[in-house]
């Protein structure tokens, strides 16, 4: 029973990490159907930014905050860049675009940053609390409940305020949008800042566990996206579920099965899933009318 | 008459120019270096790139190898096997070097071999695996410590201990397969029984769930984690978390500071690994044969370069001390003396052991090359 506990909470550490990447996937997405690759940048960008500002002297909590706004300006500088001025193209050439800005960002931030990992200290210490014989890290914990709060405020923002109404409007029908006076372009501009913001907050939470250097942005924009698909990509919720869902997999796979196979695994399960429901686990069927 | 004189001196000024250029194509003695400064290998071949410059201007500073000053011509492969190959081919045709100190990782090494040997010239390599060097080949020379090594040194270690069954976590990427296959190899004749495996992928995050399987299996006495770059950070971290109290064993590929750091010194306190004396430097006893040359490395690359001193750099400090003693014994940088010569080094006391190469040895390291460190209070201490 103490190795069943054990796995779980591998799998939700991992899985919250999987998670909190996946969310920001889905608000880009939703407004402007593009999925943005550069995401695992603005993760990065979070962790590496904290930490070579803290170890400039900034105390962390500022260093944090800090990291965030740098992030959310390149997230307004890529749309402004390179998204706004290609706006008229296909989302299958935007997703290009982001990859194109992807590596981009990560030979910037080697260059800028440096090549070695780093690390920041963890929140709330870094003695594992001890639970039915298994162990848990507090910072684990800051992430689970961290992934919950980001979807509970998209959620708020989405349902509450006219933007995110209005970003609403634009994932249902872009055309119909602008004509009833929505400025869609402002709509994809934000949906850029706010996404950058939580990939930003997502690469300070998960660096004390995954260690942060200037090209983990890849790799975890990978797992996320799988995170997003198998969840339904657009759906926050979907998101959450589709992380801790992945990281679960990947833990029991590698805990009762075999370590070596355990991505062979998670990947095979996200097949089966993405077969039998093509819009994923939460996703909405999209009806086209002809 | 004006114009004659002002003739003469320009035909002087030309003739002069024309020697000058003359005499730079005779006395360059051209190393050619191809490295991994960027990409996954840069903790390898940044510090590489950075001893090279520093101690090739140093050389050159005191007058140079037979009084031709070194002209070095270094391209980063970024990691990548197929740049590494295209840069060694551009060296040897295009740039025409005298000999090459080239090859970060085990993959862009193996291509850079095989040119050597077609093109019949020197090469100093820093690969880890010991495929980089045994069997030996005619050109090709290797400094850094084998995987095989570290394992006989860790094994060496567990019978002086009395352990004698472990458990493996082995990284999935070449180096951590690498040295597992290697250390498998020799289980028979340490008489190491393993009774549990496991792996994990270079860049997992959590390995708890595989340490949980070897928290759980019974009479594991010791736990060895052959890899290199995060993941060994990693695996010590939740080690600790786990509560697991069998001794924990590294391979040599986690020399750096940084390790420690990203372990965290808590969870580091007490594990133990195989690496060269230069980790601990200023600790080596005064009778130490190598306390001198690796202080002496140390200090300089530190204050140099304002970053802590990595085993790696040092493979490159011991290439190439290696082949300048060699130029200068042959008295020139001709390719088939030069290579004689480096066959012929004995007793050359580097950073990474005391050297004695010989016709079947081209590596010329034994185990009294790696010390038994033991990381006490967030520092490198020799284990007792």
């Amino acid at each position: 029973m103490p190795e069943f506990l054990q796995f779980l909470f591998s799998g939700l550490t991992v899985g919250a990490i999987y998670a909190l990447v996946a969310v920001g996937f889905t608000l880009i997405y939703s407004s402007s159907d593009v999925i943005n690759f550069a995401q695992g940048e603005f993760v990065m960008i979070g962790g590496m930014g904290t930490y070579v500002l803290s170890a400039a002297g900034v105390p962390l909590p500022i260093a944090a905050l800090l990291a965030i706004v740098i992030a959310v300006a390149v997230g307004l500088l890529l749309h402004r860049l390179a998204i706004e001025p290609a706006r008229d193209a296909s989302a299958v050439t935007l997703i290009i675009i982001t990859i194109g800005a992807s590596i981009l960002l990560r030979g910037v931030a080697g260059v800028a940053f440096d090549k070695n990992f780093h690390s920041l200290p963890p929140f709330l210490g870094a003695e594992p609390w001890l639970v039915g014989g298994a162990t848990i890290l507090p910072q684990s914990v800051i992430v689970l409940s961290g992934a919950g709060i980001i979807v509970l405020l998209l959620w708020l923002f989405m349902r509450r305020t006219l933007y995110g109404k209005a970003t609403l409007a634009t994932a249902a029908n872009r055309m119909a949008a602008r004509l009833v006076g929505i400025d869609t372009s402002r709509v994809v501009m934000l949906s850029f800042a706010i996404s950058a913001a939580i990939g930003a907050i997502g690469g300070i939470l998960v660096t004390p566990i995954v260690l942060t250097s200037y090209d983990v942005g890849t790799l975890l924009a990978l797992k996320g996206f799988a995170a997003a698909m198998l969840g339904g990509i657009g759906n926050p919720v979907g998101a959450i579920a589709g992380g801790l869902l992945l990281g679960l997999l990947e833990a029991f796979g590698a805990g009762y099965v075999s370590s070596s196979y355990k991505d062979a695994i998670a990947f095979l399960v996200i097949l089966a899933v993405l077969f039998a429901l093509p819009q994923g686990l939460f996703g909405r069927n999209t009806i086209e009318r002809v | 008459m004006a114009s004659t004189a002002l003739g003469r001196v320009a035909a002087a000024g030309l003739s002069l120019t024309i020697v000058m250029a003359a005499g730079d194509v005779l006395a360059d003695v051209k190393i050619g270096a191809v490295l991994s400064v960027t990409g996954p290998a840069s903790f390898l071949g940044d510090p590489e790139k950075k001893t090279l410059d520093m101690y090739a201007a140093a050389i050159n500073a005191k007058g140079g190898i037979n009084g031709q000053p070194i002209k070095l011509v270094i391209y980063d492969d970024g990691g990548d096997p197929n740049q590494a190959r295209t840069f060694a081919i551009r060296l040897i045709e295009e740039d025409k070097v005298d000999a090459l100190l080239a090859g970060s990782t085990t993959a862009t090494t193996m291509p850079i071999i095989a040119l050597a040997e077609e093109n019949q010239i020197p090469l100093i390599n820093f690969a880890g695996a010991v495929q980089a060097v045994f069997p030996a080949k005619k050109w090709n020379f290797k400094t850094p410590h084998t995987d095989l090594m570290a394992c006989e040194k860790i094994f060496d270690d567990l019978k002086t201990r009395n352990l004698a069954k472990v458990a493996l976590i082995s990284g999935a990427d070449a180096f951590g397969k690498s040295m597992r296959d290697q250390c498998m190899t020799i289980t028979a004749k340490y008489g190491i029984e393993v009774l549990h495996e496991e792996t994990y992928q270079p860049r997992d995050s959590d390995m708890t769930a595989q340490l949980t399987n070897i928290k759980g299996k019974a009479g594991v006495q010791a736990v060895i984690n052959p890899g290199f770059g995060q993941g060994p950070a990693i695996v010590t971290r939740n080690y600790r978390q786990l509560g697991i109290t069998a001794p924990l064993y590294h391979g040599h590929g986690i020399g750096t500071k940084q390790f420690i750091e990203l372990a965290t010194p808590a969870a580091a306190e007490g594990v133990r690994l195989p690496a060269a004396a230069l980790l601990v430097a200023e600790k080596l006893p005064a009778s130490d044969s190598q306390r001198k040359v690796v202080v002496d490395y140390k200090q300089t690359y530190e204050s140099k370069t304002g970053q802590p001193v990595s085993t790696f750099g040092g493979h490159m400090y011991d290439g190439l001390m290696i082949l300048v003693d060699a130029m200068q014994r042959a008295k020139s940088a001709d390719k088939a003396k030069v290579r004689d010569e480096i066959e012929k080094t004995r007793g050359f006391i580097g950073t990474g052991g005391v050297v004695n190469m010989t016709p079947t040895d081209h590596l010329g390291l034994d185990l009294t090359a790696f010390r038994m460190l033991e990381i006490r209070n967030g520092d490198w201490t020799l284990a007792q």
